[in-house]
Formats: C-alpha cells, structure tokens, sequence
C-alpha cells in the first residue's frame, strides 16, 4: 500500500507518508513533527499515531522506541465541556 | 559544528532564525544560529499566533505594518511549500469603560497619523455586533477594528526563515545549550556551549525570556523577567468568528484559527508565576470557562481539546530591547518582546540584521535600546494582553 494512504494521524487526518517526509528533512523529535504537521493534536491527544511516529522515528534514526522522547501529554487529557468548569459543588 | 564565525546567534525562535536569514541575504557568510531545544520550542511556538496593526506607540506601529506585509507573501518569498497559514479576518479590541475606549480612539489616531494606510477605525456596539453576531453585548460601549490583523502558524514562519537561512549557508545547531560567552575586555570573543566554543566577534541574544540570562554572561543587568502565559485550545468547528477579540479590561482573548480551533487565553499578571515555569494549571480552565463563555456564551457546550503554558519576556515599559550594547562591544540584544513579538519576527530580523551590519535600519528603533532603563527614557505600549 502506498504510505500516501496509510493514514496515521485520523483525527488530524495526517499521512505516514507526511510523517516520512518530516523524518527525512530532519525533525527527528515527537515534538517537532507534532509542531509542523499537527499530528497527536486531535480531540484524541494522540492516543493511535503517537506510537506509529514514535515507531517509524526510532526506524529512521536507529535507536530503540524506549529512546524516543515522547511529546507532553496535556491537560485535560481527554476533551472536556467548557461548561463543566462553570458549576460549583450542588449543581452537577 | 563551526569553530569560527561572523555572528552567532543565540535564540532559534522566529527571531533568532529571521535575523539569521535578513543576514545571511545581504551576504554575511558565516552565521551559526543556537537553540538549545528544537526551533519555535520556546515563545514562539506557544504564542496566540496573532499578528496585527493596533499597537500604541509609534514605533510598534511602524514595524506591525512592515510585518504584516511581509507575512502576506512570505511563504512565496521564502519558497516554503507548506504555507504560514495566514488568515487576516481583523482583530477586535472590546471597550467597557470610557477610558478604554479614549486609550483606543488614541491608538487608532495614532496608526492613522503615520500615513501607513493602516484600515483601523472605531465601532460603535452595533457594528461590534455585526462583525460577531454571538459576543455578550453587556457592557460593550464601543470596540477598534482593523479588518488587516490576524493569525499564522508560528511554527511554519519560523521553519520557512530556518530553512531559507540554511539554504544561504545559515548553520542551525538545536539541543545546544550557550553556558557562556568570552570576552577580552569590553569585547565578545566567542560562545561557549554544551558541543563546544564558537569563536567570534558578533553575539546576538534572540533568547526570549531566557534574555537576562545570557545578558548576565557579559556582565550586563538587563531588566527582564519570565511571566507565564496559559492557553488553551478547542476542538475544531465551522468557521464561524472572524476576528481574534480581545478585551484588556478583562485581560481575555480568543480567536479561531484556520483549522477550525479557537485558542483562548486570559492573561493575570497579578498571580501568574514569574519564573521559568511553563506547567499548566488547572484554575486555569476554571477563569477561562467563566470569563470566555461570559464573552460568547454558545461556547459553554464547545470542548477542550488541551492547555499548555509558555513564558512572555518581561521589560518595564512591555516594549523590546534592541540594538547593540554600548558597554559590550560585538554585543547585540533583540529581546523582551512582552508578548507580542511572534508577529514583528519577520521585520525585526531585518531590522537587526541592518544594525549589525552597519547600515542604517530601515525602521528606526533607538527608543527600544537598552540604555533607555538608565536614563528613565520608558516607552510604554499601551496595548498589551
């Protein structure tokens, strides 16, 4: 299958071949080819293409997936309702 | 890395890379740019990414409207495929009280008196509602508008300036921490980092909030200081808000971006942390929810995608520190941008790279040197979130 149709990132709706390219150029960080192509910054944080990127990154540079610094997990983790931070205690 | 070179740069924010390329363009052959994490890690990459015309002091003024004209053909200037996103849907600065609205009339009278062509004007509430059907018009006595402001992406203007500088032979080292700088008497000699020395006649410290730090390895006090900013950013939904709206009485601002997102931020000087900490805080999301859903309150049912956190540059008067360093020669400042210095990057990196070479800057910025914290000359801008 062409790497053009292996989606990576779906809710960014980011290519494996757009994360090669990215690679290949020399952003060998998580964080750098989450920047540039916004691949892990869905409504899912990341939850499926972090690990893919972190695969192929440790592929291209030769180092083992434990070496692959991860990008920060950020609040609130999941995606939350503004209006979920208006309510005091008593009316939930 | 290089052992020898002309200028080093120490920053690889949109600064730091756009002088790099200003430099490299008008033939200087051996710059070497440092960035101790990876380009636009810093400010840069955590700013609200707006760009726009409505400054308060004339020389903000002038570098806004060079900038955002540069920003329009960037990306064909540079030859970077991927874009800078740019979207010029306005910006708008909310007034509650009178005397927002007279600092307004007066910001905008300014860009007007400096025949720039700047399309600013005042609102009155109806026409505030027009350009955002859905904002809480209570307490809303009037509004600026400059339909020419916006947004782009952060990331891409500094890749686009970071590529096009290696291309005119523009070393970049990133993961390369400066720890000191040499000097034989009142003159820089060369850069020590975590990969080696540098030797060198030219020093530019481009190293945001980091700024007094490096300021520090010369022996100078610069008056600078980290503050934290928070911001979050949304799902993505139909575009339905044109411009980025700020009000500074709340201290709010939320926009949305190209992708669909809407970024919101409130800024506290008051209790937000002044040291290098970039952690995000949950009361955070608490004071966003309230005030931005007081603005637009259909935003009460949007999600929260993620928050993150970065440092603005602190000076006194919130205005930058440019221009060479009386005291060290070879020694040269482009920091403490306050808050707004993502968007000037493009005009900026010109302009440094004129005085550092020499020549007259096409923008005059001799108010924003540092000498001006000794003579008690501030200038303060007014327009600051």
């Amino acid at each position: 299958m062409d790497d053009k149709d292996i989606i990576v990132c779906r809710c960014e709706d980011i290519s494996l071949a757009e994360i090669r390219q990215l690679i290949a150029k020399g952003h060998h960080t998580m964080d750098e080819i989450k920047r540039l192509s916004r691949c892990g910054m869905g409504p899912c944080q990341g939850r499926t293409c972090r690990s893919i990127v972190a695969q192929e990154l440790a592929r291209a540079i030769g180092k083992g997936i434990e070496e692959v610094v991860p990008s920060t997990y950020r609040p609130p983790i999941k995606p939350v309702k503004l209006d979920a931070f208006l309510r005091g205690e008593g009316d939930a | 890395m290089r052992k020898t070179a002309e200028v080093v740069i120490i920053g690889g924010g949109v600064h730091g890379c756009s002088i790099a390329y200003h430099l490299a363009r008008q033939g200087c052959r051996e710059v070497v740019l440092l960035e101790k994490e990876t380009l636009a890690s810093g400010g840069t990459g955590r700013s609200a990414a707006g760009i726009r015309h409505q400054f308060g002091t004339e020389v903000n003024i002038r570098l806004a409207t060079a900038s955002v004209r540069m920003m329009e053909t960037l990306a064909e200037d540079l030859k970077y495929a991927p874009g800078i996103e740019l979207k010029q849907g306005g910006y708008l600065m909310l007034a509650y009280s009178e005397g927002t609205l007279d600092q307004l009339r007066r910001n905008v009278e300014l860009q007007h008196s400096l025949d720039l062509g700047i399309p600013s004007r005042i609102l009155n509430p109806d026409e505030v509602k027009e350009i955002v059907p859905h904002l809480n018009m209570e307490g809303i006595i009037g509004a600026s508008y400059c339909h020419k402001d916006g947004h782009v992406n952060p990331f891409h203007v500094t890749q686009a300036f970071a590529e096009a500088a290696a291309r005119l032979g523009v070393e970049i080292n990133t993961f390369t921490e400066v720890t000191g700088i040499k000097m034989q008497g009142h003159k820089v000699t060369g850069v020590v980092t975590n990969r080696g020395e540098i030797s060198c006649s030219k020093v530019v410290n481009a190293a945001g909030p980091y700024g007094a730090v490096i300021g520090k390895m010369v022996g100078l006090d610069i008056p600078l200081y980290p503050e934290r900013h928070q911001i979050l950013v949304t799902e993505p939904l139909e575009e339905f808000l044109g411009p980025m709206v700020i009000s500074f009485q709340h201290g709010t601002y939320f926009k949305q971006t190209p992708h669909g997102s809407l970024l919101m931020g409130v800024g506290d000087p008051l209790h937000e942390v002044k040291e290098f900490n970039q952690k995000s805080t949950w009361q955070f999301l608490e004071d966003v929810a309230k005030k931005i859903t007081y603005h637009l309150p259909a935003l009460k049912n949007v999600r929260i995608v993620r928050q993150w956190s970065g440092l603005y540059d602190i000076t006194p008067d919130y205005q930058a520190i440019l221009g060479a360093t009386p005291k060290v020669e070879g020694f040269y400042l482009d920091i403490g941008w306050s808050g707004h210095g993502l968007q000037l990057g493009p005009v900026v990196g010109r302009v440094m790279s004129e005085i550092i070479l020499g020549k007259e800057p096409f923008v005059n910025v001799d108010v924003m040197r540092l000498e001006r914290f000794e003579t008690g000359e501030l200038y303060p801008e007014p327009a600051c979130v």
